[in-house]
């Protein structure tokens, strides 16, 4: 078959679905593509670059009526948009590392305005040391910017997160901006077999839009978004402390919502995903492993030959880590013994793992003592091997017995 | 394949979406330069020519024509003195605002 042909085929049967090998950054965009956004603005940075030259060739063929703005930098990129959810616009950006630090002010008015703008995050570790590859660093630096915050595990994840990360952002009792986290290189370059859904199932799914109605840009109802609050006079602070509420009650209720849309993503196209937390072989497991992101994949191989030597091991993937699945994560680990949350970034205040200090923070709620540890791993593009996790699940073991370690333990230091 | 969905006039009243879901204001609370400007231009009649050279320059619009000077509307003018400087009469001077 002809170059042509292969180019032709490769989308032509989005009538039903269909298979074909693809990145993640790919995957995105055909994702973007289905749910037919009215303007996306992109700028390109190392590991995204390619979602945009994919966004940009499918509205460049025609298979995407879009409109594409090329801004001069992402803090332009996010304030284009935030103009087009204003006047009722599906929209889409994807950025990572430094581009987000770049995009940083809009992207914390963007959550307090209640658009909801989705954007993947194509993570990426956070420079100095100087880096291009992947790594968390960039997401969890902002997860506490009241955006809701998903890690994919493989590239066919990634293209339904994003179909589903369009209605969870538009729901009414959410109406907040949503980030498809996914693993710079690992995901974002790694090719995979993966199910294009079918154009009609899609436009069903997503049904009609919702856009933020109360500040929706009308002729007819002129108003001023975003005019000063706060302060210490007159209505300013009780107008502060009601618009900031209104903002932790929608992550809140994006706990539910993005497990409803999960369930009803399920039902019409028939490929299940754990909306907050997944379980993996921990029915009768004595401790566990914590995973985010692309990595699961070794910790459940590693997990499996483990429970093939009679290890009593499972695993704890997060998927949704913003708003933090508290009480999801409780009940995962209400029979566990010891843990070892793996982090693919660093919390420096605290000198561990993000996803550790706030491990350490739910585990509270169980009320009773959990040895844990946190391992660090993965960052700037380290591989984290089965073999690593190996090792990772002996330490882990050792909590039953021995105290817990009070510093971090680096999985590549002596690679 | 256009989709591009209709958009129709939003009543807040009837609608029972949260106004809660964005800082919005309806109503206008101006607040003045004048209110809160500490120099304010003072112009000497006698040494306007109108050349019209600080209505040019002034970045509020607040320089307003008379029939034989130039004189400055203090409910705008944030007082940044521009017009003293680029006046080539030296027919501009900035005088400090006292508290009443």
């Amino acid at each position: 078959m002809s170059a042509a042909v292969l180019e032709k085929n490769r989308y032509a049967a989005t009538a039903k679905p269909h298979h074909i090998v693809c990145e993640g950054n790919e995957a995105a965009a055909l994702a973007v593509a289905m749910v037919r956004p009215d303007m996306i603005s992109v700028y390109p940075i190392t590991p995204q670059s390619s979602l945009v030259e994919h966004l940009a060739k499918l509205v460049a063929d025609g298979r995407m009526d879009a409109e594409i703005v090329d801004a001069e930098g992402e803090h332009s990129v996010l304030s284009v948009l935030q103009g087009a959810s204003l006047a009722g616009g599906r929209t889409f950006t994807a950025t990572c590392g430094p581009g987000l630090a770049f995009m940083f002010e809009p992207y914390f008015r963007t959550s307090g305005m209640r658009l909801p703008i989705v954007m993947a995050l194509v993570t990426r570790d956070g420079i100095t040391p100087q880096s291009v590859w992947g790594g968390h660093q960039d997401a969890m630096t902002v997860r506490e910017v009241g955006w809701v915050q998903m890690y994919c595990e493989t590239v066919q994840e990634v293209l339904d997160t994003t179909i589903m990360a369009f209605k969870i952002a538009e729901h009414h009792d959410v109406m907040l901006p949503v980030n498809i986290c996914l693993d710079g290189n690992y995901l974002s370059f790694g090719a995979a077999r993966v199910t294009l859904p079918e154009q009609a199932e899609v436009d069903a799914f997503m049904g009609q839009t919702d856009v933020n109605w109360h500040a929706a840009l009308d002729p007819l109802r002129p108003m001023a978004v975003d005019p000063l609050t706060g302060g210490s006079g007159g209505k300013g602070p009780a107008t502060f402390v009601r618009y900031r509420k209104g903002q932790c009650r929608g992550m809140q209720n994006a706990l539910r919502v993005i497990t409803e849309v999960h369930e009803e993503y399920a039902a019409r196209f028939g490929r299940t995903f754990a909306p907050l937390v997944e379980r993996y072989r921990l029915e009768d497991a004595e401790f566990a492993l914590m995973t985010l992101g692309s990595m699961t994949g070794a910790a459940k191989d590693a997990v499996d030959e483990a429970r093939a030597a009679g290890k009593r091991v499972g695993v704890v993937k997060i998927k949704t880590f913003s708003p933090f699945p508290v009480e999801t994560l409780v009940e995962a680990l209400s029979g566990i013994k010891a843990v070892g949350v793996v982090d693919r970034s660093v919390a420096f205040r605290w000198n561990c793992g993000p996803m550790f200090q706030e491990t350490l923070g739910a585990l509270y709620r169980l009320g009773r003592h959990v040895p844990a540890a946190s391992f660090i791993g993965g960052l700037a593009g380290a591989d984290i091997t089965v073999e690593h996790f190996h090792r990772v699940i002996e330490q882990t073991e050792a909590l039953l017995r021995a105290p817990a370690p009070t510093e971090p333990i680096w999985i590549n230091e002596s690679d | 394949m256009s989709t591009h969905r209709a958009y129709p006039m939003f009543n807040p009243a009837k609608s029972g979406v949260p106004d809660d879901l964005c800082p919005i204001a309806t109503e206008m609370s101006p607040m003045l330069p004048g209110d809160w400007r500490s120099m304010r231009p003072i112009v000497d009649r006698d040494k306007c020519v109108k050349c019209a050279v600080c209505w040019l320059y002034c970045p509020v619009q607040c320089v307003v024509e008379r029939p034989a000077w130039f004189d400055i509307d203090l409910r705008t003018c944030k007082g940044c003195g521009i017009c003293a400087t680029e006046c080539p009469h030296r027919a501009i001077v900035m005088v400090a605002e006292t508290t009443e």
